[in-house]
């Protein structure tokens, strides 16, 4: 008998097929995703992966098979304890035959959904595939050129790191082919001749054969066995990557006047656009501002997960963007996107200001600003029955003449993921 | 505690293992009592054994590719592979304790979370009982062949990646979702006739070409014998057909062998395609057919074994009650009112009938006597069964051995349920009366032949368009599920290139009760 310990061998040998599954089915999957995600929470660290339900449509696997109705059938079960022959049993409801199974409808569409669990990064992959940010176009030109490095052919010369051993031994052993070095057997052989000869006492031809063996040595010198000329390293080019540079600016209203649920709200979206932002743009920049009757750039630590209370002037939110772009992120190098967050509660006097700043300063430099209004949770579900608040009256105004201005109500975390979706959808009529 | 006052009884010297830990050595030693204990009691005939550990995660990568170590790539194992690990990881389903593979070597899966005695009972059920069932049982010599499965599976894998490579995996995928659907129907049920030899092919071919020179007649065969000529004759159509049918070995029921040798658009890839897909379903074919006797064999086994080891004082009483905790649990079977009920256990079943056979060898009834003359008190319980594993499948050992002290014990009972009338009707129980009709229709239950559609290729009209006519051989008035049928025959469609037909004739009275057809796409 042979035991054998397969536990060292690599696992997820399924995981080539499970990726064909996933393709195959994804029209079901993504539906049943937003569907999932409607009576979804998410939890910190937004997207942990989830479970999904699907319709069997483009993946069943249909045979040859009885029909679960009509006909005569015969049944043998166990357990009986009161009927004798003869007894009639009335024929349970809903279905026909006692082991029958659920009968298909008439138009044959229904069918048993199909649950299975998605990892994260399925699910992230998944979520966020048809987002993307609007007019990544902006490119610094001059600094911060990145480059690729490409494989391209062979050299003679380079670091000892990148030699090409294939190669090298490949040109050695032709070299020493036709430049006819001797190989070790043939001394070997003329040694064991010359020992022979010894033996034998035949002077001659031990003389004849010492002569061959110094020539043969002599060769051996003069031919190295790595030559280099032989010596070949691998190529690299250079290839330049273009870098777009991005940065998100994330602006909060902490103020007294959101309420813990609104901050919520406010909260998961962001969350949502850091996971999105983290998954898809490596090299995106964010900046995290929040503001009472005073703004601060603050770490994503804090923004997060700090409390903080006090009254609302949202200028200074926008003063405290346009601080950070002009000391790090000069509008003409880099491509910019702000969200902004708030419950619409402002100043009466600070909106001709927030106006004014949007409209001179932030918005021609965005590339996309997107403005998210949280409602309570309880109330109006569509923002549209409730009385416009302030901001929502003075941004409104803006968003003629801007086109890279959004602006959504959400109340209801139910409803962030079809705004999230709804703002970072891929625009492709775009030119 | 340094002044330990409990005192705790030796342990036997002769114990394989105490404690729940197992390691190789452990391993070995219980494998080796066991393979006593078969080979010397029990007579079992096996194939060289070994024993692969894996995690539970290999097992679910295993139980996603059918059972089989190596597989080709198909999203088909991608979805189950999604379902049973949502399963498990829902605890809604555990895994099973091992996966035996019908080889040679035979191969076991153990896991790496069983305890030492769980360890033990795998040993004994897959190792000892599966591996003599797939060595001796008749059904598994005819079709399988255990020493070139794996070679086999390996030559599939890689052809499959090839064709993806130079057609393209949509294309690939296309050919292997439509034979997929036809796997069931892509078996022989019984032995061909002998193919003739290459030798004897040859100067039948020559014979019948001399024949055609010396009876040469232009004239005849442009007209009166021509097929065009023959399409227009009523009569000599009719002819022709039968000849037609008679060429391509109609009525023929292995539909994936049809289509792999007649289809007229299939590319070379493409048959050895359906070539692949219908010899893995032979291969599992005779497993289809004897999962109450293999089961049912592997569970007396180990059951046998086990009480032995306790016996000869190998294994200590927690050690057996674990097992037997374990064994319990697998032959336990609900009654039909049961929540938990899905039909007869067929480890239930067979271990109950097994056991039962053993008792009639031993201690037989006037009972056992009278209906089972030729084995009560035969005192050899074990060659007895080792007859019954050899050649029996589930259908005719429940015909042969289905007892009546089994059917009281389970207390089985049939009911007719005819659509057209008003209620069930219970029509035998467990009583003297009952015993037979009951033994009949169980054993019909365990007829694949009944249980899966009874489907055909019927015709191929060559002289018209093509179209392939299956025919579904209706009983008791049980058509075909309509949706899937459509489906089925859509992807049939696929592979044969032209319009398929299915119709469902009733096997008594010979009427066409229905229609399904799917033109060509």
């Amino acid at each position: 008998m042979n035991i054998i310990d397969r536990r060292p061998n690599p696992k997820g040998k399924s995981v080539a097929n499970r990726q064909r599954f996933l393709t195959r089915a994804k029209g079901e999957v993504k539906d049943a995703l937003a569907d999932a995600l409607k009576n979804r929470k998410i939890a910190d660290g937004a997207g942990t992966g989830g479970k999904v339900s699907i319709p069997t449509r483009g993946i069943t696997e249909p045979t040859f098979r009885n029909s679960s109705r009509g006909g005569r059938r015969d049944h043998v079960v166990p357990g009986n304890r009161e009927f004798v022959v003869g007894d009639q049993i009335q024929r349970p409801q809903g279905g026909e035959g006692g082991g029958g199974g659920q009968a298909g409808n008439e138009d044959g569409g229904e069918q048993d959904a199909f649950e299975f669990a998605l990892s994260k990064e399925e699910f992230l992959d998944l979520f966020f595939e048809d987002l993307e940010l609007p007019d990544l176009i902006k490119r610094e030109l001059k600094e911060t050129e990145a480059f690729q490095l490409a494989r391209a052919g062979f050299s003679i010369a380079g670091t000892p790191a990148t030699l090409n051993l294939v190669r090298t031994m490949r040109n050695s052993l032709a070299r020493r082919i036709s430049l006819n070095r001797p190989n070790p057997d043939e001394v070997a052989a003329l040694e064991a001749r010359i020992a022979e000869a010894r033996t034998r006492g035949d002077d001659d031809d031990e003389m004849k054969a010492k002569q061959e063996l110094d020539e043969l040595q002599r060769r051996l010198k003069r031919i190295a066995f790595i030559d280099p000329v032989d010596v070949r390293y691998n190529r690299f080019e250079r290839h330049p990557k273009p870098n777009t540079q991005a940065v998100m600016f994330c602006l909060m209203d902490v103020s007294g006047s959101m309420t813990e649920a609104m901050k919520d709200l406010a909260k998961r979206f962001f969350l949502l656009l850091h996971v999105f932002l983290l998954k898809r743009y490596k090299q995106v920049d964010i900046v995290f501002i929040r503001h009472t009757s005073n703004a601060q750039e603050v770490d994503e630590e804090t923004f997060f997960h700090s409390r903080e209370t006090g009254g609302t002037i949202v200028s200074t939110a926008l003063e405290e963007m346009m601080r950070v772009v002009k000391e790090r992120y000069r509008p003409e190098a880099w491509n910019i996107y702000a969200a902004q967050a708030s419950d619409g509660d402002n100043y009466t006097e600070d909106s001709a200001h927030c106006t004014e700043i949007m409209d001179q300063q932030i918005l021609p430099s965005c590339q996309y600003f997107a403005y998210i209004e949280v409602g309570p949770e309880n109330g109006m579900r569509t923002g549209f029955a409730a009385p416009a608040t302030d901001l929502w009256r003075t941004y409104a105004e803006l968003t003629e003449g801007h086109p890279q201005f959004s602006m959504r109500r959400v109340a209801d975390r139910t409803q962030i993921f079809p705004v999230f979706h709804d703002l970072f959808k891929k625009k492709t009529e775009h030119s | 505690m340094p002044d330990d006052s409990v005192i705790l009884p030796d342990p036997s010297p002769n114990l394989l293992f105490t404690g729940p830990e197992w390691d190789f050595d452990k391993i070995q030693r219980v494998f080796d009592a066991v393979q006593e204990i078969a080979i010397g009691e029990l007579g079992l005939d096996v194939y060289p054994n070994q024993i692969e550990l894996i995690t539970s995660e290999q097992m679910l990568d295993a139980y996603a590719s059918v059972g089989l170590p190596l597989m080709y790539r198909h999203w088909s194992f991608g979805k189950r592979f999604a379902r049973d690990e949502a399963l498990y990881r829902r605890g809604m389903q555990g895994l099973a304790y091992e996966i035996v593979i019908n080889s040679s070597p035979c191969i076991s899966y153990i896991m790496e979370e069983n305890s030492m005695a769980m360890q033990t009972l795998v040993i004994a059920h897959a190792a000892f009982g599966h591996n003599h069932f797939f060595k001796n049982n008749y059904l598994f010599k005819q079709w399988t062949d255990a020493a070139g499965i794996l070679d086999y599976l390996t030559f599939a894998r890689d052809f499959v990646s090839r064709c993806e490579e130079q057609h393209g995996v949509a294309a690939v995928e296309r050919t292997l979702d439509a034979a997929h659907t036809l796997m069931n129907h892509g078996v022989h049920r019984y032995a061909r006739r002998p193919t003739l030899n290459l030798e004897q092919e040859r100067r039948r071919g020559e014979d019948r070409r001399r024949y055609e020179e010396e009876t040469y007649d232009d004239l005849w065969s442009k007209t009166v014998f021509s097929d065009a000529a023959r399409i227009a004759d009523p009569e000599g159509l009719e002819r022709l057909k039968v000849e037609t049918r008679r060429k391509l070995g109609l009525p023929e029921e292995n539909l994936l062998y049809f289509i792999e040798k007649r289809a007229p658009g299939l590319e070379g890839w493409q048959r050895e395609l359906v070539r692949i897909v219908r010899l893995i379903s032979q291969y599992f074919y005779p497993q289809k057919q004897t999962r109450l006797m293999n089961e049912g064999c592997a569970t007396f086994c180990h059951y046998e074994i086990c009480n032995r080891l306790h016996e000869k004082g190998l294994i200590d009483e927690g050690t057996l009650l674990e097992i037997l905790h374990s064994h319990t649990s697998v032959v336990f079977q609900p009654n039909y009112d049961d929540q938990r009920y899905s039909g007869i256990n067929p480890y239930a079943l067979g271990f109950a009938m097994m056991r039962d056979i053993k008792r009639i060898c031993t201690e037989p009834t006037d009972e056992d006597r009278e209906w089972f003359p030729e084995i009560a008190g035969n005192n050899d319980p074990y060659a007895t069964l080792r007859n019954a594993w050899a050649n029996f499948r589930d259908e005719s050992f429940v015909q042969q051995y289905l007892s009546p002290k089994v059917i009281r014990d389970f207390r089985l009972f049939r009911v007719l349920d005819d659509a057209g009338a008003e209620a069930l009707v219970v029509n035998a129980i467990h009583d003297a009366r009952g015993y037979k009709e009951i033994r009949l229709a169980l054993a019909k239950h365990y007829d694949l032949a009944r249980h899966d559609p009874d489907i055909q290729v019927k015709d191929v009209d060559l002289a018209g368009d093509r179209c392939l006519v299956l025919a579904h051989t209706v009983h008791d008035g049980i058509l075909l599920d309509e949706p899937s049928c459509r489906a089925v025959l859509r992807h049939v469609s696929t592979l044969w290139r032209y319009g398929v037909r299915l119709e469902e004739i009733d096997a008594t009275t010979d009427k066409v009760l229905k229609t399904h057809e799917v033109p060509a796409d």
